[in-house]
């Protein structure tokens, strides 16, 4: 690990300005990184051509003082992002080979912003997972170890941003966040990870899983990284029907750690059975930490959240169902077809050979619960239920400003050890879902470790369109707990 | 109400249609993409990637969609839903790049209403509407460019249509027929759609049901992608037949799918359509509801034209013209507004009222220009004779200039060189002679030459009045005003 | 509500995933176990309570009737399995 890569994106940011290296380095120690990780498989395709390219255009920037502000910061983008000319697979099979013609709105965001693509980063298949086992393109492995050398998880879907950014071979990564697909591989990897409100970003270009939940995010070292890359990566966007038209913020501005009066909801629904005792302990920590800090705790209700991840599993296969039909090998991707077989034994063929397991399970539920029949029973209840979650936040943002949870039951765990079970690893995300349920901004911040020195994330939650007061929340966290515990390096 | 009825082996049937009519919207861009919708092209060049469903990519509404979908509603006197949704209709096939179709199933944008049909023969009826919905058209397929593939082109993925769903109201093919009539009048009225059946732009499926005269419902078939008015009938009097066999037969209706040859002018079984449907109907989390206020269904109400009705009820009262040569001027927005450009130009001309001159204007639309068009097979916007031109020969007959007879010639030359009337008579000297001392003259002459027939006429033999007229018009080259004529005949034979 | 063998091959079906004979019944037990789960959500009272239809209020916006796309059919084609003289070829399809 060089130190130019262990710097912060705003430490590489103000360097380059400072001129203390040029982009050139930064972003040729980043791609010496990368290859040296490549036992993490965390990247689906590197690029380190287009990273370069974006590195000279920055140095001349840099040297005209027309800096943008990602001007030569390499990043990784999650393969979920269909990107111009390099191949994009959203980890899938059926997508093996397929070259955008186009770029999505949150990386174009990026680059057109200065930043360089150091690759596409591994991910659950089309988004689905929360321990990035279910990749076409095999597991990414954690740069964090257990503490008799185990290999493990980096959580998911973004496990590949995860590890990418906890090794230290990007500055940063996009993420994101269906049911916390940001949030939960941060916290299983000691960094930062920030879902914004939903609309923010456009989805435009990006893969869908479920439509009406999917979010993109930033997935940084620290606070402020991931406030500088939000800033980026999000707008308004005319060609996504449901992006937000609304003036977008200086998030890095709103960092000022001063918390004094602020009221942070404890919400009492959130202690379930089975969680580990040290978790609930950094909770408490964590609430301490903010106290400290000059805030209110206050205790809030969120009386449906047991509901929330039924009505997920219910609602995000649905989509997803409908979502990924286009994959039928009529016009791009997959194709096979049995000798002598007509359109539906190829889309059939094409189907089952494109989609992993979990994908095809997820498609399964969402179809039945669509189907004649079983629509009112299954999707239009989990609608209802899911506006009695975002009521539950409405009436809980009455009372405090930010709300404060852990982001996963556990650290990270062994690959394997939840691949049988799905309910067993679809209860990861069971602090994330709630937030995502109702669109909200919420975060995971690297709080403390477990007795292996394994992450450990708080979850912060804020309310719809407030990610200023969110960042400010999760910074004067993060400045509190102090967590700078880093993955020895291994690979 | 008809009372068309199927005369089976078992007794008579009456036949029960319902009609789900797909309109094109005449937009510039699709439905929710910006790509051309305009007819015929390089296969796959209209087509955006939203079209081609690539990965990640979103719809967007276009505007103008919505605004035609209200005009149409407020045409059809519907109700108008100031809130409605977007559904998925889930299914897979070729030519349907996303795997599911964005329509409106829970929640169309317009609700229901009626139009009042005139069928040939037959009472008018009024017949409801059940909804009318936007939603995307496919793609097209093409089976027979390649004996292993069929080829698939998205020029029209995408194209916005609106669904017009009829109630099952109409009992006969002439009904029907009328009702697809009617319907694409108003359609070309209000602009929102051209009409044209023969380029798909308008296509019915025909649901056709039979049954004991008012007894209970039977199952129904539909019949898809019906694309003349010809073949709608034709679809109806075969679907009724052949169900009345089937029932009679003791066999059971299916509720299927089936596609009209046009061949054959039969009906068949879709085969590709047979599998049990269930297109898991779900709102697109793509979009948000669609919403729109009254001042918005006001200012769509504000630009639509006078519609066929109206138009035909104030012919009749305020034109006097008769019903059926109203309903004819009115039929179509290109005729009646031929005929409001010449009843103007007519009126102002003779300085009368429109009411004045407005059965004069429409007789001569209808049995003159009509009869001089079909001649010609052109329709009235390739009409050889303009507005002003008819209102101008309207004019000569009006002041005298023209008799009936004369006129018919003038026009005849009008049709051919395309000159003015005027100028016509001029150059030609058509002009009819009123001037009583030529024309006493040239009677004093016929009298004369015919000395023993005027003696046989004042002993009685009334009915020779007619050859002396006959005589005078001839001696006078036909161009003696015939009124004047008669006037002199009769002072100089009773002298 | 639990699922049949025979739902599990219709389900499969309507979503045109080829399910081998022998994944049948594993398949059931994976989706009557999620079902069974997701089933609690029955014991909510939604009595009176609407779907939601946008999680962030936010509105429709309507695009101009302008031709801002299409004419690109190379990269509509680009990446089909089996483009043909300009079109996307499938198997063919008997109507
Ligand atoms: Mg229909
Ligand atoms: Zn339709």
């Amino acid at each position: 690990m060089s130190d130019l890569t262990n710097l912060t994106l705003a430490a590489m940011r103000d360097g380059l300005r400072e001129k203390s290296f040029s982009a050139k380095e930064l972003t040729q120690a980043h791609i010496a990184a990368v290859e040296g990780a490549r036992e993490l498989n965390a990247f689906t395709v590197e690029t380190p051509e287009l990273a370069l390219a974006a590195a000279e255009t920055a140095d001349r920037a840099l040297a005209d003082g027309a800096a943008k502000p990602l001007s030569g910061i390499p990043l990784g983008i999650k393969d979920l992002f269909c990107t111009e000319g390099v191949e994009s697979t959203a980890g899938s099979n059926i997508l093996r080979g397929f070259t955008p013609q186009y770029e999505s709105t949150v990386s174009a965001n990026l680059l057109a912003d200065g930043a360089g693509m150091l690759g596409k980063l591994n991910m659950d298949e089309f988004a689905m997972g929360s321990s990035n086992e279910t990749s076409a393109w095999g597991n990414v492995i954690n740069p964090w170890r257990g503490a008799k050398g185990e290999t493990l998880v980096p959580g998911g879907s973004s496990g590949g941003s995860s590890a990418a950014v906890a090794a230290r071979i990007v500055a940063a990564a996009t993420g994101t966040d269906t049911g916390g697909s940001i949030r939960q591989p941060a916290a299983f990897t000691g960094i930062t990870g920030f879902k914004p409100t939903y609309g923010r970003c456009s989805r435009w270009g990006t893969v869908a899983f479920a439509s009406s939940l999917d979010q993109a995010g930033p997935m940084a070292r620290d606070v402020r990284d991931c406030a500088i890359m939000l800033r980026s990566m999000a707008g308004f966007d005319p060609k996504d029907s449901t992006s937000l038209d609304l003036p977008l913020p200086d998030f890095e501005a709103a960092l000022t750690g001063d918390i004094k009066g602020r009221r942070i909801g404890i919400p009492k629904e959130y202690t379930i059975d089975g969680i580990p005792a040290e978790i609930e302990a950094l909770w408490s920590k964590g609430a301490d930490m903010l106290r400290d800090a000059g805030a209110e705790i206050v205790e809030i209700s969120l009386p449906h959240t047991k509901y929330a991840l039924p009505t997920y599993y219910i609602i995000a296969p649905a989509e997803a169902s409908s979502n990924l039909a286009r994959y039928d090998g009529v016009r791009y991707g997959l194709r096979e077809t049995p000798d002598g077989g007509n359109l539906i034994d190829m889309y059939e063929a094409t189907r089952s050979a494109g989609f992993g397991d979990e994908v095809k399970r997820r498609i399964m539920i969402g179809t039945y619960v669509l189907s004649a029949g079983y629509y009112d029973a299954y999707y239009l209840q989990a609608q209802k239920v899911r506006t009695l979650i975002k009521q539950d936040f409405d009436r809980a943002f009455e009372q405090c400003d930010v709300i404060l949870t852990p982001t996963a039951p556990s650290a990270a765990f062994a690959a394997g050890s939840k691949s049988d079970d799905p309910i067993a690893m679809y209860l990861n995300d069971v602090f994330c879902v709630p937030a995502s349920l109702a669109g909200l901004p919420a975060m995971s911040v690297p709080a403390g470790a477990d007795k292996d020195g394994l992450p450990l994330g708080l979850h912060l939650i804020g309310n719809a369109l407030e990610e200023e007061g969110l960042f400010n929340a999760g910074y004067a966290l993060e400045r509190a707990a102090g967590f700078s515990a880093q993955p020895e390096k291994w690979w | 109400m008809t009372d068309y009825r199927i005369q089976g082996e078992t007794g008579e049937w009456e036949v029960v249609i319902g009609l789900e009519v797909h309109a094109q919207v005449t937009t510039n861009a699709k439905l929710f993409s910006g790509a051309a919708t305009a007819f015929g092209s390089e296969p796959n060049s209209q087509v955006s990637l939203v079209d081609a469903a690539m990965p990640g990519m979103l719809p967007v509404i276009n505007g103008e969609a919505v605004r035609q979908a209200v005009r149409t509603g407020v045409a059809l006197n519907c109700e108008i839903h100031k809130w409605s949704r977007f559904d998925r209709k889930n299914y897979f096939y070729a030519d349907l790049p996303q795997g599911y179709q964005i329509s409106q199933f829970a929640h169309p944008i317009v609700g229901e209403g009626e139009i009042i049909v005139d069928p040939v023969d037959a009472d008018p009826a009024t017949i409801g509407i059940e909804r009318i919905h936007l939603e995307q058209d496919a793609g097209k397929s093409i089976h027979d460019q390649s004996p292993e593939f069929s080829l698939v082109d998205l020029n029209r993925s995408g194209v916005a249509l609106m669904e017009i769903v009829s109630k099952p109201d109409m009992r006969s093919p002439a009904e029907a027929g009328a009702y697809v009539r009617k319907l694409r009048s108003i359609l070309r009225y209000v602009g929102s759609c051209d009409g044209n059946m023969d380029q798909g732009s308008m296509r019915a499926d025909v649901n056709v049901s039979v049954r004991r005269p008012g007894g209970e419902l039977g199952t129904r078939t539909e019949c898809k992608n019906v694309n003349s008015v010809r073949f709608v009938e034709a679809v109806i009097e075969y679907e009724a037949q052949r169900q009345v066999e089937v029932l009679e037969a003791g066999g059971e209706i299916k509720q299927e799918t089936r596609q009209f040859d046009p061949a054959q002018m039969i009906t068949r079984p879709l085969r590709s359509k047979e599998e049990a449907h269930d297109y898991r109907y779900f709102p697109d989390p793509d979009l948000l509801p669609l919403i729109f206020d009254d001042a918005y269904i006001e200012a769509c109400r504000a630009t639509l034209p006078e519609l066929p009705d109206t138009k035909r009820t104030r012919y009749v009262e305020q034109l006097e013209i008769s019903p059926y040569n109203a309903a004819v001027l009115t039929a179509e927005q290109e005729t009646a507004a031929y005929f409001e450009l010449l009843l103007n130009e007519t009126a102002l001309k003779q300085r009368k009222e429109a009411r004045a001159v407005g059965k004069a204007a429409a007789n001569w639309v209808i049995s003159d220009l009509f009869g001089a068009l079909n001649g010609l097979g052109k329709s009235i916007t390739e009409s050889p004779i303009s507005p002003s031109q008819g209102a101008e020969l309207l004019a000569l007959v009006a002041d005298g200039t023209l008799s009936g007879r004369l006129a018919k010639d003038v026009f005849a030359i009008m049709l051919e060189t395309g000159d003015d009337p005027a100028k016509i008579v001029e150059e030609r000297g058509m002009k009819q002679v009123s001037d009583t001392g030529a024309i006493e003259a040239e009677i004093a002459k016929v009298l004369e030459a015919n000395a023993d027939k005027v003696a046989q006429y004042r002993g009685g033999k009334d009915k020779l009045f007619g050859f002396f007229v006959g005589q005078t018009m001839k001696a006078t080259k036909g161009q003696a005003n015939p009124q004047v004529v008669n006037e002199l005949l009769r002072k100089a034979l009773g002298g | 509500m639990s699922v049949d063998a025979d739902t599990v091959r219709k389900i499969a079906h309507l979503a045109r995933i080829k399910l081998p004979e022998e994944r049948v019944e594993p398949m059931k037990s994976e989706l009557n176990n999620i079902l069974g789960w997701v089933e609690q959500l029955g014991e909510v009272d939604t009595s009176g309570v609407e779907p939601t239809t946008a999680v962030i209020a936010n509105s429709l916006r309507w695009r101009e009737d302008e031709i801002t796309d299409g004419d690109v059919q190379e990269k509509v084609l680009a990446n089909a399995p089996k483009p043909m003289h300009g079109f996307f070829a499938v198997p063919k399809v008997i109507e």
